[in-house]
């Protein structure tokens, strides 16, 4: 794929972060492998999706891609400029072009400051706008824009509900127009009839902005609902990355397959329709088994799957997948993959 | 709700649950009616604030100790739990009525081996020795699958992961086989996987044991899943109650439908667009009048505004009820059209209802 179509370029990237032992005389016992080895493309306008289960890696790729966190290896570019080691100005800058908006609005507004202030932040940060009134027009217009009453400019967070913390949090995200948004788990801590109330914000923002937008969530429904394409982490690697509908309807990797058969479906004339449980828990990322990490609890495991690691290859069906012995169409229905058609 | 035979295991009657605090009164259950039978799973469901956790946490006298005003009847195998002492209480609660909660590492002590806290569970109720207690622990564990679980009986929550600690939550209620299970949010704070893992649990250990499963959740997903029958709730009230079927083939409440619309579905397309419930789940201790969803009803009338509706059987089915003053043709009428994928301004249109007049719920503020 060429840099003019993708807007951020993610290759073999690595995040281990190191479990020390001792207080004054730290040494390095081990470490966490929250990412290894994760590649992916993020095309201009598309929204992508990452799913997986608390503690596969998905939050710490998006702070990496954003910067928050130094990667221990691999490259992040982004409009096919490398910005794995930017610093200081330059990185800066480049902060301005990429935003996120966070699980919580609760923890992530700061008590002590207007709405105003919090949304004129990022003006602040990069010095634009210093005028007062013009800096105030500018915040009330995005208060608009994502559905807050302007004239609660003076208000502080905890006047607020849920919902409309997180359209703060999305009004400030949006300050600087920025081309790529990163959503980590956005409506996660609300209510249901607040979710909806959210997630449509996010998808008129986008299509009225031409914004990119990186989509993080453990709900599956949700990210069919949001992404263009959508990529499956398991324990710190992506196991199938593809179109959303191709993921969904075939899916090749046997842990895509365990999450869509894991989803509760609102339709009580499906009860009672076998599928397939995984069992146990996910592995320890500090010590993930070897060779294909879903081998210890993989249905369809062999010998070779704890040899021999299986790349991230096409497997013809539309999306790529990292197993050496993908499902077959037959199979769908026996592990209860009800989005099947 | 169904529940025949040797009449229901429990009857919760016009339970009201009032906290009196510095701003006022706070409304959490306001007259609720339901009744559990042997056997069968009733599902709970509601935003946070509808007042499903606390009408059960009332119902194991949880709320005792809270300053609560209750009043109301909730009758457990002829006892009435409102009134019963706090000694004949304790005698039923954690033995005949056992309850899990929504997070199972701030449930269980971390200072205390799981073992342990399963054996002062049991020895609570059971007049056995620390040997047969301990034994007894071992088989829980194992019957909720907790694999080596002689070893594992010796260990401290923080090493269980947050499966197996809800799993280990479950053996502690199941440990005097109670004869219903209260189960809020059991599965919120758990991956899908996990998820999956204990539904089934509940399920297969309430085909073993028999016992009857309150669950208490905000998924429609999950209740679709376990529940016989669904009671919906909103701002303390009980708006439709239904056999699960009935529930998802023919909602009557305009919240049920909204709570319908706003989850999307795995299989659905990307272009369905999500309808939202307008505005925000009202105060409980100011309440809106009249009907209490009237303010975010897309469908409300000017007398809705006055008219405190009642939970009334469907008609041509006695076991659906519904608190809603639309005329029952007009709100099967608007279902057909929201199933069909209009809008509620359009499914309103299509049946000639005029917009509310207050138009404040649509600001968002």
């Amino acid at each position: 794929m060429s840099a003019e179509e993708s807007l951020v370029q993610v290759r073999d990237l690595v995040k281990h972060f190191p479990i020390t032992q001792g207080i004054v005389l730290q040494r390095k016992v081990g470490a966490v492998q929250a990412v290894d080895g994760v590649s992916f493309d993020v095309r201009r306008g598309e929204t992508l999706g990452i799913v997986g289960e608390s503690g596969c890696g998905k939050s710490t790729t998006a702070r990496l891609v954003m910067r928050l966190l130094d990667a221990t290896a691999g490259e992040i570019h982004f409009e096919g400029r490398d910005i794995t080691r930017l610093k200081g100005a330059e990185l800066k800058a480049i902060r301005r072009e990429m935003q996120m908006i966070f699980q919580d609005p609760y923890s992530s507004l700061n008590p002590r400051k207007t709405v105003g202030a919090a949304i004129g932040q990022p003006f602040a940060i990069h010095g634009l706008l210093e005028g007062k009134a013009e800096r105030k027009r500018a915040v009330q217009e995005l208060m608009e824009t994502v559905g807050l009453n302007p004239e609660h400019y003076n208000r502080y967070p905890h006047e607020f509900s849920g919902g409309q913390r997180q359209r703060i949090g999305v009004a400030r995200a949006l300050a600087l127009k920025p081309k790529l948004l990163i959503a980590d788990e956005p409506v996660s801590a609300l209510d249901v009839s607040i979710q909806a109330q959210v997630l449509n914000l996010l998808r008129e923002m986008q299509r009225e902005l031409g914004l990119t937008l990186i989509f993080i969530a453990h709900d599956l429904s949700v990210v069919r609902h949001m992404c263009d394409r959508v990529a499956v982490m398991y324990l710190g690697r992506i196991v199938e990355i593809g179109p959303g509908d191709p993921l969904y309807d075939f899916p090749r990797h046997p842990y895509t397959g365990a999450l869509l058969s894991a989803v509760p479906v609102a339709d009580p004339q499906l009860r009672g329709e076998r599928r397939e449980l995984l069992s146990g828990d996910v592995p320890s990322p500090a010590n993930p088994p070897k060779a294909c990490r879903f081998h210890t609890r993989c249905p369809k495991a062999q010998e070779l799957c704890s040899q021999e690691d299986p790349p991230l290859q096409d497997k013809g069906t539309g999306t790529e997948a990292a197993c050496h012995f993908p499902l077959a169409r037959e199979e769908l229905a026996e592990i209860g993959v009800r989005s099947a058609r | 709700m169904s529940g025949l035979g040797d009449g229901p295991l429990l009857r919760v009657e016009d339970l009201h649950v009032e906290f009196p605090t510095e701003d006022g009164v706070v409304h959490a259950v306001d007259g609720i009616t339901y009744e559990v039978a042997r056997g069968r799973t009733l599902g709970i469901v509601g935003e946070s604030g509808s007042g499903k956790t606390v009408s059960s946490l009332t119902t194991l006298g949880l709320t005792r100790t809270q300053g609560a005003r209750v009043s109301g009847r909730i009758s457990f195998e002829g006892k009435d739990l409102v009134t019963l002492p706090d000694r004949e209480l304790r005698a039923i609660r954690g033995n005949e009525i056992a309850m899990i909660f929504q997070d199972p590492l701030s449930s269980l002590h971390p200072f205390f081996q799981v073992g342990t806290q399963l054996i002062e569970a049991i020895r609570a109720h059971r007049d056995v020795s620390k040997a047969a207690a301990r034994e007894r622990a071992i088989e829980l564990l194992g019957l909720v699958g907790i694999p080596d679980a002689s070893r594992r009986v010796c260990e401290y929550p923080h090493e269980f992961s947050g499966g197996m600690r809800q799993r280990a939550m479950i053996a502690m209620a199941l440990a005097n086989e109670p004869k219903l299970l209260i189960a809020d949010e059991p599965t919120t704070a758990l991956d899908v996987t996990v998820q999956a893992q204990i539904l089934a649990l509940l399920e297969s250990l309430q085909r073993e044991l028999g016992m009857a499963i309150v669950i208490i959740t905000h998924d429609l997903g999950v209740v679709a899943e376990m529940a016989d029958d669904i009671a919906v709730m909103y701002a303390g009230r009980i708006v439709e109650t239904a056999s699960a079927k009935e529930m998802f083939a023919g909602p009557e409440h305009p919240y049920t439908w909204g709570l319908l619309k706003s989850v999307p579905s795995l299989s659905a397309s990307r272009d369905v667009e999500l309808v939202p419930i307008s505005g925000q789940p009202p105060s409980l201790i100011r309440r809106p009048s009249g009907c209490h969803f009237h303010p975010r009803c897309p469908y409300a009338q000017p007398d809705h505004a006055r008219i405190d509706p009642h939970l009334e059987p469907v008609s041509g089915n006695p076991a659906h009820h519904v608190a809603c003053l639309l005329q029952s043709e007009q709100r099967k009428r608007l279902w057909a059209e929201l199933a069909k994928g209009a809008t509620p301004e359009q499914a309103r249109e299509a049946v000639g209802l005029p917009a509310p007049e207050t138009d404040l719920a649509r600001t968002g503020a």
